[in-house]
């Protein structure tokens, strides 16, 4: 019983960063979380955002409205914050999971140098959270679109801004699916992850509230949800959202800095 | 090879590992032996850099084991703890290690089947025995044909067939020029698998020996002999560097001479024996000693320090 391989010479191996995110693409569709909770997060947008539509009366709470408002975009995404939660908890099981089974010392002792994990995991599930989002708001869209045919609030792909808020959705969702991926390597527990993420989702925009109201707005508008709203509404109103542009710019800085703490984490502490 | 030199591991006030010093080299079975609690699986994890020294150098191969760029190659290990995802496939977590190193598809199926994995291998590793989790492991330890093979406690929950395929297979791989280190709890098991020792007890070394060293070290008690001459005996066999005792009425310890000398001796001048055995202490027992007294100088040591 011979442990070598058949060939003759030893075979050259190497980690490389393209080999990692092949690892990591390998390791979440080997899951069967991973399939029900992306299918989750899609059915969220696809469902409440056609539901919503199909709800849409002209002399319901967005009656009077016109096509200008945006009214059917906040419509088609009306499952965004639900969604957000489903990403967001898929990224902390990827990487906070890994740590409640065991797997990370797997992982870390292939790749000791540790920080590649990170960047692979956020390069493997960033996009794969921003298509299934993007494309689960583009059919809540176009379903939205066939129930409001006719209705004075009616828009269609084609009209100006409705392609960048579709995508905007899709990239909030995928940074979003990226905090969840740090936050988890922060507190190493998925239940403590998915917790602060949904804090952060749907409770933390409340709780500006409680600040003085100018620095509670300031503050409000740049918190990941509420920027996150900005680049997926047509047209920022009053003071509550701040443009596309500088909302995808917060999530952006979001981002970066819970990529640095997970990062110091990662290199810091004991697996 | 792996060269540890004065590792050390503070959890907070507890000292797992202290100032551990010991060389496992190629070709060799290391055997790395001590009681629960010993340090050996934080040893083990610091080799793979998974934590962190509080002081010492691990050097696997001649460098840290994260600064190699194909570690798995350099060292395959199995750890203690659990280290798999439950709802994957033995084949599904064997190609996500295998991806990071370029590792080919046909090796991961070549350590299945080498773990005897194959018939269970696209089932969820949460449906396995601690057995087969464990030959899964070794698996994973084996799949980048790696010079260095490190177990922790290998064979824990393996049926007697597997215990003696993880014999066979690392006296296999030792003899294949490559390093292989293994740790236990249990002495008898080391005698049957390693060459060499490395034995600790609360995180220190307490003895780089071999196998045979320590045979020998442990059969040297003396010979009980029973006779019903036990007086004439006795002066039959005094001589410089022989002790005699006595140990009950017919009884007699003889320390200084071989059972073949004394049964010689007896037969020349017609002493009639009952028994002539060499009296040794078990390997099990030869263990206990070491620990012992490990624990003895470390209260001196305490003692001395305040
Ligand atoms: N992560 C940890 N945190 C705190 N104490 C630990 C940790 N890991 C191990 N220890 C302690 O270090 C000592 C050595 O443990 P271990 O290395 O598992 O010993 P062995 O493998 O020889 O049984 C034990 O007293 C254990 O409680
Ligand atoms: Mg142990």
């Amino acid at each position: 019983m011979s442990a070598s391989t058949s060939t003759a010479t030893p075979p050259v191996y190497r980690v490389t960063g393209r080999r990692v995110v092949r690892s990591e693409w390998s390791k979440f569709w080997s899951l069967r979380s991973s399939w029900i909770t992306l299918g989750v997060a899609v059915l969220f947008l696809v469902a409440i955002g056609s539901v919503a539509a199909a709800l849409y009366t002209p002399d319901g709470p967005l009656g009077g409205k016109d096509a200008d408002s945006g009214a059917a975009l906040t419509l088609a995404l009306a499952g965004t914050n639900l969604a957000a939660l489903a990403v967001g908890a898929l990224g902390v099981l990827m990487s906070a999971g890994e740590y409640g089974t065991g797997m990370v010392r797997s992982t870390f002792a292939a790749v000791p140098s540790r920080l590649p994990v990170l960047w692979a995991k956020c390069a493997v599930y960033g996009p794969i959270a921003f298509a299934a989002a993007a494309l689960g708001a583009l059919v809540s869209f176009l379903i939205g679109s066939a129930a409001l045919h006719g209705e004075p609030i009616a828009l269609s792909l084609g009209d100006a801004g409705v392609f960048r808020c579709l995508l905007g959705a899709g990239l909030y969702l995928g940074l979003v699916g990226v905090y969840g991926v740090t936050v988890g390597l922060l507190v190493r527990s998925t239940a403590g992850g998915i917790a602060i993420l949904a804090g952060v989702v749907l409770v933390l925009p409340g709780l500006t509230g409680l600040l003085p109201s100018s620095l509670g707005d300031t503050v409000s508008r740049y918190l990941p949800s509420n920027a996150g709203q900005s680049v997926m509404t047509l047209h920022a109103s009053g003071d509550s959202l701040v443009g596309p542009g500088a909302g995808f710019a917060a999530l952006l800085v979001w981002a970066v800095l819970l990529l640095a703490g997970a990062a110091y984490r990662l290199r810091r502490s004991d697996v | 090879m792996i060269e540890v030199r004065g590792l050390t591991k503070r959890y907070g006030d507890r000292t797992a590992v202290d100032g551990l010093s010991f060389t496992a080299p190629p070709g060799r079975v290391t055997g790395f032996l001590g009681p629960n609690g010993a340090g050996k699986s934080t040893t083990m994890r610091m080799i793979v850099g998974l934590d962190a020294p509080t002081g010492g150098t691990a050097l696997v191969n001649g460098k840290p084991y994260a600064q190699h760029r194909a570690p798995l190659q350099e060292l395959g290990v199995l750890l203690e703890a659990k280290a798999v995802h439950p709802g994957r496939s033995a084949f599904n977590h064997l190609m996500a290690l295998a991806y990071t190193h370029g590792v080919p598809r046909r090796r991961v199926e070549e350590v299945i089947d080498l773990a005897g994995l194959h018939a269970v291998a696209h089932k969820r590793v949460g449906a396995f025995s601690l057995g087969m989790g464990q030959r899964l492991g070794i698996a994973a330890a084996l799949l980048g044909d790696p010079a260095v093979v490190m177990l922790d406690e290998p064979v824990n929950g393996l049926d007697p067939e597997g215990v003696r395929w993880v014999r066979e297979l690392l006296r296999g791989l030792a003899a294949e020029g490559r390093t292989v280190m293994l740790s236990s709890h249990l002495m008898s098991e080391m005698a049957q698998t390693a060459d060499r020792l490395v034995v600790v007890g609360r995180g220190r070394l307490l003895a780089e020996t071999t196998v045979d060293a320590l045979v020998e070290r442990s059969a040297d008690k003396g010979v009980r002999v029973a006779t019903g001459e036990p007086a004439r005996l006795r002066s039959l066999l005094a001589g410089p560097g022989v002790t005699v005792t006595s140990a009950g009425a017919e009884r007699l310890v003889v320390s200084g001479l071989d059972t073949r000398r004394i049964g010689e001796v007896a037969a020349e001048h017609r002493v009639p024996l009952y028994e002539l055995a060499a009296e040794s202490v078990s390997l099990e027992e030869a263990f206990m000693q070491l620990t012992q007294d490990a624990v003895e100088y470390q209260s001196v040591d305490a003692g001395r320090a305040a």
